[in-house]
């Protein structure tokens, strides 16, 4: 009997302790909707959680879980995060929109960071990056670079975000070269190697020299590497295992610094629920390395570009700039607003093809 | 030398016995997959299957247990029908996303009325999306002979071409800022499949399943039909001989299972999911199939095993974030569970013999 209490009594003072050093730890939360070894999107935000353990170190801790699918499951996961102490939760896809909002409804003192949604509430902020700007300078590549004046573009879903990213690299690619066309496929896939070889395989066919994706995996740049004579981007990470070609450049999506901005503010009880939409300016977009396979006169085009998004003299969206149909929306020097963007759900002037609906 | 030496008749014991030693074989071997990664295994063979139901937070786990489980009794119901009869419905999945579309379809072309014949209606259509997506195996199998195991399969990818398309148009959410995805049922009273009794997870969808079980054991106990589906998978020249019409069987069995499915996807995009979207099917028709097996094709042991299915996944995920385990490793885990399941499924009909064969 005197073991069994020895026991218990020791089992709640280590139970006191673990729980006077959980006070100090701010407990934050990710909810993957892919595999942390996906490449792309999903390997990106882990490297934002690991940004995080690294600057907070002994203050923090990070738990993860991956594959969550969107819906229930979701709802389920940051149900559980928050019944098991979390402080902040980010939940880093579009799906994750409504389950965030009802759970958040239910854990009033957990705060809620979701990506790319719409939906926000006292406890719930959104953020986002604008990837278009990082379109822009690929787009100047692009249009640079291209001999067959054919322009291949790898959609995920026709939604505002996509969109938005076509016409960015269009309107840029167009303004340096202005015979170029583009051929856009669809792959109804964020990340699905097979469709998007296949994707990247029919517009090489097309006479494609350039191809552009939207999609997280590296399938198309091996495509393209096998090929041969096309050019590539990165998406979402830097993919550098294929420079310096296919891959002459790469969009990074670097949540690191808001990550660590946003854990900071709790632990100072300074969080508010805001709507954070930042670019390259905030060092939310990243440009990978431009690499030597492009010239040095196309590379300075393209950083001049960079270089005044992020210091904001320059808007990927400047007028005039006419919808595709050849009606206007913006005039000489207008610069488009952050609602349109936001809900963008058509081609500029020049863009052959329909949106899918 | 050990060899397998056939059994004059399946062992009984050994047929009940079965799913439980492949669940332990499956906590063994997850355990020493576990213990590879330098992760605790005990603490994570009891995370996933101790703390959902007795852990501090089951109070919120166990509702989720039935949530989980039920599409996945549900759709398992169906699918050992047409099993046990030697019909293979393999596209559950996609008759579960069809019942989806056509059941918030339904519900959706009447928003916003608040009239409390709209969910009726949706779980009519619902069964019925489901039911005429399996038609389409039936009639081809019926009809031209086709293979009901590849149709049904490809049909999966067909309607999740479907679902993507009325996510994008048809049923878009008109206030959704041209994102994809349509309204939410959830904040539509009329539509929502909401719990029954708030907190304890139970809603229309749990109680569909608990019916089926009971309709199916009632069914494949004291019907005709019943008889005849086990008398075909049986022995099926007998089958011929008392008369049985293996064209109205398959018809039946595709039928019953693609309403069932159908239902099920119903269920789960009025009430725990909400929303036709891109990504609204999770898996829950392939699964099934796993869990019909798992419950030996029998409408109780199904039951159970879709509890245990649940459990997998729900505990699977508290191991995640608790013991950051990778989700691989539980997909692993999962996977073994049918594995040991199909081997130790040989020692019904077969028996370990050791020594030389004796001459007869």
């Amino acid at each position: 009997m005197k073991l069994t209490n020895l026991l218990t009594s020791a089992a709640v003072a280590l139970g006191l302790a673990a729980g006077a050093a959980m006070a100090d730890t701010t407990k934050v939360g990710f909810v993957y909707v892919g595999p942390v070894g996906d490449g792309g999107w999903t390997y990106e935000h882990d490297q934002g959680r690991k940004a995080v353990e690294a600057e907070f170190g002994d203050k923090v801790e990070t738990v993860y879980v991956e594959n969550v699918a969107e819906g229930p499951d979701a709802e389920r996961v940051m149900t559980q995060m928050a019944l098991e102490g979390a402080d902040l939760i980010f939940t880093t896809s579009f799906g994750y929109m409504d389950p965030t909002i009802n759970v958040a409804k239910k854990f009033p003192n957990v705060k809620f960071e979701h990506a790319t949604g719409y939906k926000r509430a006292e406890n719930v902020s959104t953020y986002s990056a604008r990837f278009y700007e990082g379109r822009a300078v690929q787009g100047t590549i692009a249009g640079h670079m291209t001999e067959s004046n054919i322009i291949g573009y790898i959609g995920s879903y026709p939604i505002p975000e996509v969109i938005r990213g076509i016409n960015s690299a269009y309107l840029h690619a167009k303004k340096v070269n202005p015979d170029v066309q583009f051929k856009i496929v669809w792959a109804f896939t964020w990340f699905d190697p097979a469709k998007e070889a296949d994707a990247a395989k029919v517009l090489i066919e097309q006479g494609a020299d350039v191809i552009l994706q939207h999609t997280d995996s590296t399938a198309p740049q091996a495509a393209a590497q096998a090929a041969g004579n096309v050019i590539t981007f990165g998406q979402a990470s830097d993919m550098s295992e294929y420079a310096p070609k296919p891959r002459v450049s790469s969009i990074i999506d670097d949540w690191a610094p808001y990550y660590i901005a946003r854990t900071r503010a709790v632990m100072d009880g300074t969080w508010e629920s805001a709507d954070t939409w930042d670019g390259i300016g905030a060092g939310m977009v990243g440009i990978g390395e431009i690499s030597d396979a492009v010239p040095a006169d196309v590379k300075a085009a393209a950083l001049a570009i960079k270089d005044a998004q992020a210091d904001g003299s320059y808007h990927a969206f400047t007028g005039p700039i006419n919808k595709q149909d050849g009606s206007a929306w913006l005039a000489e020097g207008e610069v488009a607003d952050d609602g349109t963007l936001a809900g963008m759900n058509f081609y500029v002037e020049g863009i052959e093809g329909d949106i899918p609906q | 030398m050990i060899r397998l030496e056939k059994r004059p008749q399946p062992s009984r014991a050994w047929s009940m016995a079965t799913p439980l030693v492949a669940v332990i074989a499956t906590m063994i071997v997850g355990g020493l997959l576990f213990a590879a990664l330098g992760k605790p295994p005990v603490e994570a063979i009891r995370t996933i299957f101790w703390e959902p139901l007795f852990g501090e937070f089951s109070f919120y786990y166990r509702p989720q247990l039935l949530v989980k489980g039920a599409p996945l009794v549900l759709i398992a119901i169906g699918l050992s029908l047409g099993f046990r009869a030697g019909i293979w419905n393999i596209g559950a999945e996609g008759q579960y996303i069809m019942g989806a579309i056509f059941g918030a379809g339904a519900g959706l072309a009447f928003y916003p009325s608040d009239s409390f014949l709209i969910f009726p209606f949706m779980v009519i259509a619902g069964a019925f999306g489901g039911w005429i997506w399996a038609m389409i195996p039936a009639v081809l199998k019926t009809r031209f002979g086709t293979n009901e195991i590849l149709v049904s399969l490809m049909l999966v990818y067909v309607a999740e071409q479907f679902l993507a398309s009325v996510s994008l148009g048809l049923l878009k959410n008109p206030e959704g800022f041209g994102f994809p995805g349509s309204r939410n049922l959830q904040s539509w009273d009329a539509a929502h499949n909401a719990e029954l009794i708030a907190g304890t997870g139970m809603h229309w969808g749990v109680v569909a399943a608990l019916i089926a079980v009971i309709f199916a054991y009632v069914l494949l106990n004291r019907h005709m039909t019943g008889y005849h589906i086990r008398l075909t998978g049986e022995a099926p020249r007998a089958a011929k001989f008392a008369g049985v019409n293996p064209t109205r069987l398959v018809l039946f069995c595709l039928g019953t299972s693609g309403a069932l499915a159908g239902l099920a996807g119903l269920f789960e995009v009025s009430g725990p999911s909400g929303q036709i979207s891109i990504d609204f099917n999770v898996g829950y028709g392939f699964t099934a199939i796993i869990v019909a097996f798992l419950g030996r094709l029998h409408p109780v042991g199904i039951l159970l095993a879709g509890g245990l299915m649940a459990l997998t996944y729900i505990g699977g995920d508290i191991a995640q974030s608790n013991l950051q385990l990778p989700a691989a490793a539980i997909q692993v885990f999962q996977g073994m569970l049918l594995f040991f399941l199909l081997a130790f499924d040989l020692l019904t009909n077969f028996r370990i013999a050791i020594g030389k064969p004796e001459v007869a």
